[in-house]
């Protein structure tokens, strides 16, 4: 097993619960998508996953080892064995791409070797390759802060590509981009775990996304594991169950108002 | 404004009690220094500082002074520059060392480091505060005595204060910057000293300069002023110009510094203007 959680909780600083009792075992190569209604507890899912947080109860296990049984040394080496994709990727706005991309083997490379990139790119080619595969090749000596909300996702996609880990955690990857490159860019995602044999985690708020793209779905609401099932064994009723929302009423859609011909201004 | 109920701005009592503790805190510290602008305009005070400043004129530009004046000012900007490069020696470790922004523990603590991580940047911090508390002329009256009347006394007191404020200064741009990129770097298991220089120095950069541009031109001011003491530089000629009442000698030197100030801020603009 690539990853094991039993009895995993998280409760915040300020009391707030945001997941509980989640049991889960994945395989090595297993693509994975989770869903579920926003608030659920998916990012907070994500980051217990990458050891960018600590679970308040129960055991992990990320890549054959309890992250939090090991040394600082021993867990930032660890890290650098999983890939976590941000939804917004945290990127320096007057960092140039092909730097931002390059950053993804810091966790891999020496100290002189990293001081040296940061003057010079040393592998220009590299990140041009992961860039390509995103359309986003054209982009390798701009500016992050040039780049639209799509663009910049696809660059902390490039980075972890890039990074070539073991394990790729992806949180609402692809949430600012249109629907054919969001196909296209999990496509890549997918062909790559598949090429390297390694895991891919995702979660996703686009249901057929998630369907097309990955054998199993974890379904989490108010921060519990509702389902987990293959994409095949998924039907409406779990699906209606999993985003059933009693606070909001269905607004019912307003006569259309004829329209003023003059806006007034104020 | 200060209604109960669910539409209650939180931050609207805190907002109101700070302003009015800063008005109370204020009144108490204006009798303290004994502020009183009525003593400029009495009896004959305003005509002995118009004596002062009427000998200003003309300045002084004597082919012989001007040589002289060229030479203190290079060793003015030479105490300021030496005393800088190595305040910066000091300073960047420390404030490496001293800020939060770099805390692993606080990775996964949702920003706040682990007790123990608090209490060892606190030796590193006492020894910022220690090294700026001291005024630099007090340095320079220490240093004067130890190596002698001259301009190597006046770099070390500009070394060991500005280390100090700049260390502390820097420590505080570190934490006030973006801190997700370097924390997503030291997610992915980058080294501290690497997340640093990918993910906080981009966003800090700017702000490290023109603090830094700020501070050299301090430095130059603080030589001037340790001059007096007998640290070298234009201070030791306007000292000796105003001991012989050689007013001109005076204006001229005000106006050398003026230009001085002025360079530091065009090139603080400059550098800026390459960054952003």
């Amino acid at each position: 097993m690539i990853l094991k959680l039993s009895g995993v909780g998280l409760t915040h600083a300020n009391g707030q619960v945001a997941l509980s009792d989640i049991g889960l075992a994945i395989a090595p190569g297993e693509r994975v998508a989770i869903i579920g209604p926003s608030g659920a507890g998916k990012t907070s899912l994500l980051r217990l996953l990458a050891t960018a947080q600590r679970p308040s109860a129960g055991r992990i296990e990320i890549l054959g080892a309890d992250p939090w049984a090991l040394s600082a040394a021993a867990r930032q080496r660890l890290r650098a064995r999983i890939g976590l994709i941000h939804q917004t990727p945290p990127l320096p706005p007057r960092q140039r791409v092909v730097t931002a991309v390059l950053a993804g083997k810091l966790g891999q490379w020496s100290l002189p070797r990293s001081l040296l990139n940061l003057v010079h790119p040393l592998d220009t080619a590299g990140a041009a390759a992961a860039l390509a595969r995103l359309d986003l090749s054209e982009k390798l000596f701009e500016h992050c802060d040039r780049l639209s909300g799509g663009q910049l996702q696809r660059v902390g996609i490039a980075r972890v590509l890039y990074q070539e880990p073991e394990l790729i955690l992806a949180d609402e990857p692809v949430s600012a981009m249109d629907p054919v490159l969001a196909g296209h860019t999990l496509g890549v995602l997918s062909e790559e775990t598949a090429r390297r044999d390694i895991t891919l985690l995702a979660s996703l708020h686009a249901v057929d996304l998630a369907l097309a793209h990955f054998p199993r779905i974890l379904g989490v609401r108010a921060g519990r594991l509702v389902f987990d099932l293959p994409a095949a064994a998924l039907g409406q009723p779990e699906l209606d169950a999993l985003y059933a929302n009693e606070k909001l009423q269905p607004t019912a859609v307003p006569a259309a108002a004829p329209q003023p011909s003059h806006i007034p201004r104020c | 404004m200060l209604t109960r109920g669910p539409l209650r701005d939180p931050a609207a009592l805190p907002r109101l009690s700070l302003s009015l503790l800063a008005l109370f805190l204020l009144w108490p510290g204006l009798s303290l220094s004994e502020l009183d602008l009525g003593v400029l305009l009495q009896g004959d005070n305003t005509a002995t500082m118009g004596q002062f400043v009427a000998a200003f004129w003309p300045p002084e530009h004597g082919r012989e002074f001007l040589e002289l004046l060229g030479r203190a000012t290079l060793e003015t900007l030479a105490i300021a520059t030496a005393g800088m490069s190595l305040a910066l020696l000091i300073a960047l470790p420390a404030s490496l060392l001293a800020s939060r922004a770099l805390s692993l523990s606080a990775l996964h603590r949702g920003g706040r480091p682990a007790w123990w991580g608090a209490l060892l940047r606190w030796p590193v911090r006492i020894f910022l505060i220690v090294l700026r508390s001291v005024p630099e002329i007090v340095w320079a009256l220490l240093f004067v005595r130890a190596v002698g009347l001259g301009p190597s006394a006046g770099v070390l007191a500009i070394a060991i204060t500005y280390a100090g404020m700049l260390g502390k200064v820097y420590a505080e741009i570190f934490e006030s910057v973006d801190p997700r990129p370097a924390r997503a770097l030291l997610g992915s298991g980058s080294p501290r000293l690497v997340a640093f220089l990918y993910g906080i120095l981009p966003n800090a950069a700017a702000e490290m300069l023109s603090y830094t541009v700020y501070r050299w031109e301090c430095a130059i001011r603080a030589s001037v002023v340790m001059g007096f003491v007998g640290a070298g530089g234009l201070g030791q000629q306007i000292d000796l110009s105003m001991r012989m009442f050689a007013g001109g000698e005076v204006a001229s030197m005000l106006l050398t510094f003026l230009l001085l100030v002025l360079l530091a801020d065009q090139l603080s603009r400059l550098l800026r203007g390459r960054l952003a």
